[in-house]
């Protein structure tokens, strides 16, 4: 690990502050994303702004109609939370799917959304709910927000607060496990509110992306034969050591078929 | 003696508490004074040559005490890594051993090889300076596809070795092959690959470096399962110091599975530099340079052929392999795909004719060496393997197809057709026991189950051997090995009863400490709590091969157990000349010296405390209670047994889950049988890993894909069913334990199990390892 400062936020305003006032500065929540590169060398910032004191980043508050989750809270939090598995079971049993014990006690979806990593969970609830992420600044609809790899529409120094996602009729996540990493080779997100249905896939692409062909069929039928004879294009899909395009393709149309069947 | 803790009761591993509450020593744990820490300047290409070194700016940075390049080191005379056994090849030739200095100065050949290394005062100011240090490489092809690297027009890993070749080496009978083939109802082929494997002990490679001005003497603090063998081979070959002035350290070792075998570049370096600097020197591998550093395993491209008659009888083995070496001859690399491969392809069976041709090659990768089972699980894929392409071809139920042609109980020893002598066994019984624990009778029921649920159930069989034990020292030199494989014990009573023993087997996991007191204790009675296992210190252990092979218990616990009974020999004629009778009236039993026919007599601990004040002593015998033994075993030990495994596979995925294993084994007489259990289970993990998850990548240009656990998949507990396993014993007839060996069976056993197992699901003729998902769907969709 090379050098850095390191700071403690006591507050937002606080962080926000020190992240304008310091060079290659980076906020530090749960630090699974961002230390191991670290380690390795791979990344080296300045300045890391610890956000795990500020208290009114974490917690979940539940009402009828959407759950907000503060940007520090952990996904272990969110697993447990009896309060999440009433309103959305689907996403409380997401952010129990990620990574192990440890993982998930220190992992935030803050931390989670900032990296947007190609394959993780996290994202697809939150564009497959429609959800929205609170910042210091301002409100970011889930459909602006992912805009490629490890990108997303944060600008420098802003801060994730909190994700308010709304409470769909049902939904329901799949993942498809790499075997090494346990992120997703594939993961898909359905939900459905009302008419509206949406249809996410992770894994797949640079950042999650939403399935027109299975949502408009979705949309007509809410079953898993609807989409039966959905073929996803291969092109422009992720090829690597742990599947080829075409293999993911695939996947999208398996897991999207049983991510309705599931759907609650 | 006590059933509790003697042989063959599932005694607590006395080591665990240790281990399980953090007071393990392991060698990152060892910090000498006035240590200073190294890191390695690494090649970040597969083949470059070195057009420049320039440490300047480095030399100057914070803290760094040198930074030393190869020039240092041939400047100091000091000699490169070498590997010990040369195999012949078809011609008669040499095995083709290029140089391999610790630290290359003009060409670089895999991802990882080492170029300098930076000494500071910190291991962070050793690493930052590394990064300073500035070569100048002209990088060249690399020579990655082992398929292609001994074919024209390949990149030359060495200049002095023709097409990449190592060597070309044969074993069978050709002629008689051919003629066998030729009168064949049945020819089975296939076309195999065995997957490259990382080792992961999960305690990285490590190393001190310590040199004394005051005696001229070093210390090497190594993760080695072979602590003589590496001051062997730093003393007479690299050149450090002589014997005597050198000490070879193992401390607790967190696994090894073979990897630590070997004398690497990255010990070597750190205690030259100790001298060169003045100062302890430390380097704790991290977790990417082990995955490039550390030898790799397996790695053979195989055609095979198996021929049978009408009845299913197999004629005649043909095969046909290239195995990878990687960039250099690693410490034991030559004897993997030779020795310890095609001296196993008589599997458990009466094949009448065998051959088999191994071209080892060298490509610009990691070196490949042992890694658990070491050439066995290679042998094991390819025969277990093709008797199920030959089952399906021929519509024979595998287990069947395999009893017809096992080797039977009465027909031992049995001498195969590629050079062993297998001693004991009883194939069918062990068959028979497996079958029964994995109710194959049930199986198509349970497919049928299976089907209901969309599922794909397939059961696959593996009836293995191995060759342990290794190995008589009479045979290996005479196939070229360059070193004896006996085993040293020394046991010491002190003088209030409780026992020593100095051991060269060196345990990294295995649990040595409660075994081998279990076997102290079972002959001379000794209470267990006061039996002290010391391994892994060339300053206090009699000269030892070590640990690998599955050697510890049938080599070294045979040494022990024959300096036990030397002990008891002496502790006679003292008991007789105490109970004043001739040492012909004494018998020894359950620790105790008696009359035999009367009710006198007197303990083991006696004997010993009278050995050590020795007022009435019988004239002439020297006092003291101490014994060394050295074994070298007459012949290997030749554990086997079947193991069955049943998969269900998603089709829509190409998922595989293992759901359920069924084991019987033979590995002769057991100590400890919850040790042995736990061994086969590891191994059977680490087997199942091969087979579904586990897989070294390389790019083309030979960049290592999986050099993290992000992208090299490891087994986990969620990867298996339960275990079952039970055992057959048929002791062994030529050492004084009855003992075989169990540390490499599992891994040896289950890559074929599950791959049997997938290709019946699928019902299609292979697939290859790892059998990933994808692997699967294709094969399904094919
Ligand atoms: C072994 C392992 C397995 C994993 N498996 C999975 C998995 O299966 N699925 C999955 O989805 N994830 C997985 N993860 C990732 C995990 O979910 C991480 O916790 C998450 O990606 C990052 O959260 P964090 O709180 O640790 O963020 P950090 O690592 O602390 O930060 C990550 C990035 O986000 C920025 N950041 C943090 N908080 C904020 C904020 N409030 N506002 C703006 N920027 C911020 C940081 O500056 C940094 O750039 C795994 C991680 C590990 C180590």
């Amino acid at each position: 690990m090379y050098e850095f400062d390191y700071h403690k936020a006591k507050n937002v305003k606080d962080a926000v502050a020190i992240a304008k006032k310091q060079d290659e500065a980076k906020y530090l929540a749960g630090g699974m994303s961002l230390v191991p590169p670290m380690k390795l060398r791979l990344a080296k910032p300045g300045n890391l702004i610890d956000l795990n004191e500020v208290g009114e980043l974490a917690g979940i508050k539940v009402d009828g109609k959407t759950v907000a989750v503060g940007a520090m809270t952990r996904h272990e939090s969110v697993a447990e939370s009896k309060d999440v598995k009433k309103a959305i079971p689907a996403l409380a049993k997401l952010a129990g799917g990620i990574g192990d014990p440890q993982v998930r006690h220190r992992g935030t979806i803050g931390g989670s959304l900032a990296n947007s990593d190609p394959a993780a969970c996290y994202p697809t609830a939150v564009l497959g709910l429609g959800a929205t992420i609170e910042t210091d600044q301002r409100k970011i609809a889930a459909d602006d927000f992912f805009t490629g790899l490890f990108e997303t529409a944060l600008k420098e120094g802003e801060l994730i607060t909190k994700v308010v996602f709304p409470v769909p009729d049902k939904a329901c996540y799949i993942k498809f496990p790499n075997p090494a990493s346990r992120f997703s080779i594939v993961g898909v997100f359905v939900s459905k509110k009302g008419n509206e249905v949406r249809c996410v896939v992770t894994g797949a692409g640079p950042c999650v992306f939403r399935v027109k062909g299975i949502e408009d069929a979705l949309k007509k039928d809410f079953s898993p034969k609807a989409i039966e004879n959905y073929k996803h294009p291969a092109s422009g899909l992720n090829s690597d050591i742990h599947g080829s395009a075409e293999y993911r393709a695939h996947l999208i149309t398996v897991l999207a078929k049983r991510a309705v069947a599931g759907a609650e | 003696m006590g059933a509790e803790f003697g042989i063959g009761a599932s005694v607590k591993r006395k080591e665990d508490f240790r281990f399980v509450t953090g007071r393990g020593n392991y060698l990152d744990d060892i910090n000498r004074p006035g240590q200073a820490y190294g890191y390695f300047v690494r090649s970040p290409y597969a083949h470059a040559k070195i057009a420049g070194i320039d440490a300047k700016k480095a030399s100057k940075m914070p803290g760094v005490v040198r930074v030393l390049t190869g020039a240092d080191l041939e400047a100091d005379k000091i000699g490169g890594l070498i590997c010990g056994w040369n195999v012949k090849s078809k011609d008669g030739t040499d095995t083709r051993m290029p140089k391999h200095p610790a630290l290359a100065s003009d060409t670089v050949r895999y991802v990882g090889d080492a170029i300098a290394l930076v000494v500071a005062e910190t291991y962070a100011q050793a690493r930052d300076a590394a990064e300073a240090v500035k070569v100048k490489y002209d990088v060249l092809p690399a020579q990655i596809d082992v398929s292609k690297a001994d074919k024209k027009g390949a990149a030359i890993v060495h200049a002095d070795v023709r097409r990449n070749m190592a060597y070309d080496w044969e074993i069978g009978d050709k002629k008689a092959t051919d003629a066998a083939f030729a009168k064949a109802a049945h020819v089975a082929k296939l076309d195999l690959v065995n997957n490259r494997v990382a080792p992961n002990a999960m305690e990285p490679r490590a190393a001190i470096g310590e040199y004394s001005a005051s005696d001229d003497s070093f210390t090497l603090y190594t993760t080695s399962q072979n602590p003589h063998v590496a001051r062997l081979v730093l003393s007479a070959f690299v050149q450090i110091a002589p014997e005597h002035k050198l000490r070879v350290v193992s401390p607790d070792m967190g696994g090894g599975f073979g990897s630590k075998i070997f004398i690497y570049p990255d010990e070597t370096a750190v205690i030259w530099a100790a001298k060169k600097v003045g100062r302890p020197v430390k380097w704790t591998s991290d977790r990417a340079e082990a995955f490039q550093t550390d030898c790799h395993g397996r790695d053979h491209v195989t055609h095979v052929e198996l021929a049978l008659d009408q009845g299913g009888k197999f004629l005649g083995l043909r095969v046909s392999t290239k195995a990878n070496m990687g960039a250099y001859l690693s410490t034991f690399a030559s004897c993997v795909p030779s020795y310890l491969y095609g001296t196993l392809l008589q599997g458990q069976y009466t094949t009448g004719a065998i051959h088999c041709e191994v071209k080892a090659v060298f490509t610009h990768t990691t070196p490949v060496d042992a890694v658990r089972g070491a050439g066995r699980p290679e042998a094991t894929y390819v025969i277990e393997r093709i008797i199920d392409v030959a089952a399906r071809d021929l519509k024979i139920d595998p287990a069947d197809l395999r009893r017809r042609n096992m080797i039977q109980p009465n027909a031992f020893p049995y001498q195969t057709q590629v050079a062993l002598q297998y001693d004991s066994g009883n194939y069918p019984a062990a068959l028979t026991k497996a079958l029964e624990i994995a109710d194959y009778k049930g199986f198509a029921q349970r497919r049928d189950e299976a089907k209901r649920r969309g599922k794909l159930r397939g059961i696959g069989l593996s009836s293995y051997i191995e060759a342990c034990g290794i190995a008589p020292s009479a045979v290996v030199g005479a196939l070229g090995c360059g070193v004896g494989l006996y085993e040293g014990a020394t046991v010491r009573m002190n003088p209030t009863g409780s026992a020593i023993v100095y051991i060269g087997s060196h345990s990294h996991g295995q649990g040595h400490e409660t075994t081998f007191s279990q076997v102290v204790h079972e002959r001379l009675g000794v209470p267990f709590e006061q039996i002290e296992i010391v391994h892994g210190d060339t300053g206090k252990i009699p000269f030892g091969m070590g640990t690998y092979g599955s050697r510890s218990i049938a080599v070294g616990g045979v040494a022990l157990q024959n300096a036990v009974d030397k002990l008891i020999e002496k502790g006679r004629k003292i008991a007789a000349h105490k109970l004043e009778v001739a040492e012909s009236d004494i018998q020894f039993k359950d620790g105790t010296y008696s009359v035999v026919g009367t009710d006198k007599k007197t303990s083991f601990a006696e004997v010993t405390f009278a050995a050590y004040v020795p007022h009435n002593y019988p004239a002439g015998l020297e006092p003291g209670m101490e014994a060394t033994a050295f074994y070298d075993p007459a012949n290997f030990t030749f554990p086997a047994g079947t193991h069955v495994c049943e998969v269900e596979v998603d089709p829509d995925t190409g998922g595989v889950e293992v759901v359920k294993w069924s084991a019987c084994d033979d590995f002769g007489r057991i100590i400890n049988p919850m040790i042995v259990e736990g061994q086969v289970h590891g191994g059977i993990a680490h087997g199942i890993g091969q087979a579904l998850l586990e897989g070294c990548v390389y790019d083309k240009s030979g960049q290592l894909l999986t050099a993290s656990y992000m992208d090299y998949a490891m087994p986990r507990a969620d990867n298996f069913p339960t275990i079952k396993v039970d055992t057959i014993q048929t002791p062994c007839p030529h050492n004084a334990l009855g003992v075989k060996g169990c540390g490499e069976a599992g891994a040896i056993a289950a890559p074929p199990a599950v791959v049997n197992a997938i290709a019946n699901a699928l019902n299609v003729k292979h697939v290859e390892m790892p059998a990933t998902a994808e692997r699967v769907w294709q094969a399904l969709n094919a």
